[in-house]
């Protein structure tokens, strides 16, 4: 039997939000139960069957994670490499971003291609030979080396994003700023800069928590300076339980913020490179 | 205050000449209009003389300066976009100071000019708005007072009406030729839209294909078109071309169109002018505008039988499409002719109208060249 | 002079790119080719790559990784066309479902793999429910190397979930390109909804398929951390035996030659997706 057409529409349109709901809950529910866990006292975690909302919160959890040996330092240190690799990947990324954008030079398409095949390559193969290669250079186990190794995952990242920002500030902008006593320098700061700098910042804090969250080249290239998904891999196995959500959850929340910070940046970040 | 002489200018983009060879001067104040369809070029020549584009051949001088391989800001020049390239992060007095602050002037002095300039432009009261706020007609009268402020010794703009609507544009049309007759820069104003050169220029130069086919006053394009292509680009409507063969009749050449011998609108023949002689036989091409052609509803002897198609009444005047009779047994070209006629003449399409033309207003053109024969050495 | 400047600017921009992707991604791809064949003493040798494929290891690894990537990916692109396609159909809220579904995006393998632990362990959250709803009365060892279906089970969840993100984001980025026009006249004339995704989005959206599928598999070769979450090390995989025989073993060499089978499967896979979903410039005039 024929519904009429708005009740047809209506009940699809209902179907479409009763899925889209489950799959929000598919996504969102796990993240709740792991903060649930790391955020009830300790013997709580132990407990079974454990009850959905735990009965009391406790930061206790987490504190026994955070005191355990070597996790601050390790926090300190994967701040400190995703910062530096946040600097250099935009440092080293956003000239030839903006080259790509502003120029039209032979040899840019190949450039693009090859960037952009570089992304259909592994790290994997990056940090093995690296780590004999850093040994050799004094820089096995730095900061740095873990730092080098995000930036060149980072860095056609960076490259094809900035490239799109600066595509998306109006050449014209520039150009007029150059008719009006600017030289290319002080028309890209005046003009160039501060309209690409919201989308910059963005791309700065996606690299950010793309370091962040990095674990295998950290591993591999890091023995008592390590970063702390290396931390908390190489112990993982040997831990309590506590320890291992209290980890995992400490390394999702400050990721979930920037993300939220950005999130309207993101379907362009991502969408972008594929261009 | 300043000449500007292009030589030999070229440029091309990849395989595609944007600009072929072009060697023009502008005269000290004077406002010339580079004038074509897109593609032709006259963007690309705007933008080497601004120093966006460097030429791959030709120098290009300003006030007796050159400055071919000199970048835009040592130019002298101020440019209005065709996008206005109004700074969307600065509010609309930042934009028109923009300049004055390159050049470090002190702020009282760029209070004073942007505020003039803004004075001109009717902008005054949206100084400390932000472009956002403020609508597209007033964001191209900042990009205006920008370019003005810098008090430039030459002034360029890119289409900088095309982007308003009709109404918008008239207005704007007319507000600009005021302004820039008080500045006295030298203007190159660059359009496709033939009613603005006409309008705003003191020369137009109109291009194709990259190089300048005709380069003179107003009035002289209008009316004696250099070729077949620029008598059908200026003008509402282009220029009608019939096509006459040169025969001789009572001793003097004639032109018949169909076997129709014509005369013109005060019963003589319609001759040809002196020195076409040698021509005798040969085609040739009658430029003729709408509003040269006379209609009348009975027939007048040398007049040419035509049918009416169309009828758009345009309110001041009556727009006719016409197609030409054929002649018994003879070809006649079935193109339609536009002819205008007061508003209040009394037709309807399919009864015939006999034409007749007005000699002086003809402008004789070879067919096979399409360029205008010169009238001084046939 | 100016001019001569200006030419060479692009250049001088790109370089310090160039050099560096030059040093820090050709050279080690290069280097660890050399690693994988070659002896200490300089000497060409598969002695390496022998050891490799002798490990007890090395079938289960292989195999596992590829059973992985043929179950994840194919769920995880049908997962998310289905979650880009909700996005287009322009719901109210749609915003909020679209960031909900990109949160994963900031989550690493190894915390995802860990989120999942929580519910999968013994005491964890699914045997809570199941418990709760009284379908068992002790809880199932999921985690356990006696169950290595469980595993495999568990790993395939925590994947998918964590990685359908980034297929997602592509799709919609593609989709949002396909012009409104094209799917509204093809509705004038009669394509039902399953029609129009079927002859007008599904085609148009190949490229961005294509892309989507190269990246994820590249990813998918190389888990890890969510297998070492969730299964230590008795779910053998390509890039944790990588792993071990650097750090465990210390064999550079071994873990070289896993690393240039992880490269070579890759390129692989990528000229496989290149081929099938191959799209002539003209059929996209967009």
């Amino acid at each position: 039997m024929r519904q009429p057409g708005s009740l047809r529409r209506r009940s699809g349109r209902l179907l479409l939000y009763g899925l889209a709901l489950i799959l929000s809950a598919w996504v969102l529910f796990p993240l709740f139960l792991i903060a649930f866990t790391a955020l009830s006292p300790r013997p709580a975690v132990y407990a079974w069957p454990k009850t959905l909302v735990p009965d009391t919160f406790s930061l206790d959890t987490l504190v026994f994670f955070l005191n355990s040996h070597g996790v601050l330092s390790a926090t300190l240190n994967s701040i400190g490499v995703a910062l530096i690799t946040l600097v250099l990947s935009l440092v080293i990324g956003a000239p030839a971003g903006y080259a790509l954008a502003r120029f039209v030079f032979p040899g840019r398409e190949t450039f693009k291609v090859l960037i952009l095949t570089t992304r259909a390559f592994p790290i994997v193969i990056l940090s093995i030979p690296l780590a004999v290669t850093f040994i050799q250079w004094n820089l096995y186990d730095t900061l740095i080396a873990v730092a080098l190794v995000h930036t060149a995952l980072a860095l056609p990242f960076a490259i094809l994003v900035t490239g799109s920002i600066f595509v998306s500030v109006p050449k014209e902008l520039e150009e007029a700023a150059l008719t009006l006593g600017c030289n290319r320098l002080q028309a890209f700061v005046r003009v160039a800069l501060p309209l690409a700098l919201p989308g910059l910042a963005a791309a700065a804090i996606f690299t950010f928590v793309l370091s962040w969250n990095e674990v295998f080249a950290a591993t591999i290239l890091t023995l008592r300076n390590r970063t702390l998904p290396a931390h908390v891999l190489t112990v993982l196995n040997e831990s309590p339980l506590p320890f291992r959500f209290a980890g995992g959850f400490f390394m999702i929340a400050p990721a979930l913020v920037f993300i939220f910070v950005i999130r309207r940046y993101l379907l362009n970040l991502w969408g972008r490179v594929v261009k | 205050m300043a000449e500007i002489r292009l030589q030999g200018v070229h440029k091309t983009f990849g395989k595609v000449t944007a600009v072929n060879n072009v060697t023009l001067t502008v005269r000290d104040q004077e406002f010339i209009v580079l004038l074509g369809p897109s593609g032709c070029g006259k963007t690309t020549l705007l933008r080497c003389v601004a120093g966006l584009e460097y030429p791959d051949r030709g120098r290009i001088a300003i006030d007796g300066q050159d400055v071919t391989d000199r970048p835009p800001r040592q130019r002298r020049i101020a440019m209005v976009f065709q996008s206005y390239a109004v700074f969307p992060h600065l509010t609309v007095f930042e934009n028109v100071a923009f300049g004055l602050r390159m050049q470090k002037r002190p702020d009282d002095e760029v209070k004073q000019r942007v505020q003039a300039a803004a004075g001109l432009l009717q902008i005054g009261d949206l100084l400390d708005r932000y472009p956002a706020q403020v609508s597209g007609g007033q964001r191209q009268r900042v990009a205006v007072a920008r370019a003005i402020v810098m008090e430039p010794a030459v002034l360029l703009m890119d289409e900088p009406l095309s982007n308003l609507d009709a109404l918008l544009r008239l207005q704007m049309r007319a507000e600009l030729k005021r302004l820039l007759q008080e500045i006295r820069a030298t203007t190159i104003y660059v359009t496709h839209d033939q009613v603005e050169a006409l309008s705003l220029g003191d020369r137009i130069a109109v291009m194709k294909d990259g190089a300048i086919i005709q380069s003179d006053t107003p009035l002289k394009v209008y009316d004696e078109p250099a070729t077949v292509f620029v008598g059908g680009f200026i003008g509402n409507p282009p220029m009608n071309f019939l096509k006459g063969t040169l025969q001789m009749a009572d001793g003097q050449v004639v032109v018949s169109i169909g076997g129709q011998f014509l005369r013109s609108a005060q019963g003589q023949a319609l001759a040809a002018p002196p020195g076409f002689q040698a021509r005798l036989g040969n085609t040739v091409l009658l430029g003729i505008r709408a509003e040269n052609i006379q209609a009348r509803t009975e027939p007048v002897p040398g007049a040419l039988p035509a049918r009416v198609l169309v009828v758009e009444p345009l309110g001041s005047h009556l727009l006719l499409t016409l197609v030409l009779e054929r002649s018994e047994g003879v070809q006649v070209d079935s193109e339609s002719l536009k002819v205008t006629t007061g508003a209040d003449f009394a037709v309807e399409p399919q009864p015939p109208l006999w034409l007749l033309l007005e000699p002086a207003k003809i402008r004789w053109m070879d067919p096979q060249s399409g360029r205008a024969i010169n009238l001084e050495r046939v | 002079m100016n001019r001569r400047l200006g030419r060479l600017g692009p250049y001088l921009l790109l370089l310090p790119s160039i050099l560096f992707l030059v040093v820090f991604f050709a050279w080690p791809m290069a280097e660890a080719l050399v690693l994988a064949v070659q002896s200490p003493e300089g000497v060409f040798t598969l002695e390496y790559v022998q050891r490799m494929a002798g490990d007890v290891a090395f079938r289960d690894a292989l195999r596992n990784t590829l059973v992985l990537i043929l179950v994840i990916v194919p769920l995880q692109v049908v997962l998310a066309l289905g979650m880009a396609l909700l996005v287009q159909a322009g719901l109210r809220g749609s915003g909020l479902f679209l960031y909900a579904w990109t949160i994963p995006l900031g989550i690493s393998d190894l915390a995802a793999g860990i989120v999942w632990l929580t519910i999968f362990t013994e005491r964890g959250y699914l045997n809570s429910f199941l418990h709760n709803l009284g379908l068992i009365q002790k809880p199932i060892l999921l985690l356990s190397y006696e169950n290595p279906q469980g595993l495999f089970a568990a790993v395939v969840v925590a994947e998918v979930w964590r990685a359908t993100a980034i297929v997602m984001v592509i799709l919609v980025a593609g989709l949002q390109l396909i012009p409104r026009e094209y799917l509204e006249a093809a509705e004038v004339f009669g394509a039902g909804l399953w029609q129009r995704v079927r002859y007008v989005m599904l085609p148009l959206l190949r490229p961005s398929l294509q892309v989507a599928l190269i990246l994820r598999t590249i990813l998918a070769f190389q888990v890890f951390a969510v297998v070492v979450a969730l299964a230590g090390r008795t779910l053998p995989v390509l890039a944790g035996e990588a792993y071990y025989w650097y750090g465990t073993y210390r064999n550079t060499n071994v873990a070289a030659a896993y690393a240039v089978l992880i490269l070579l499967l890759s390129i692989l896979n990528t000229g496989l997706y290149l081929r099938a979903l191959r799209t002539r410039a003209e059929e996209l005039a967009l």
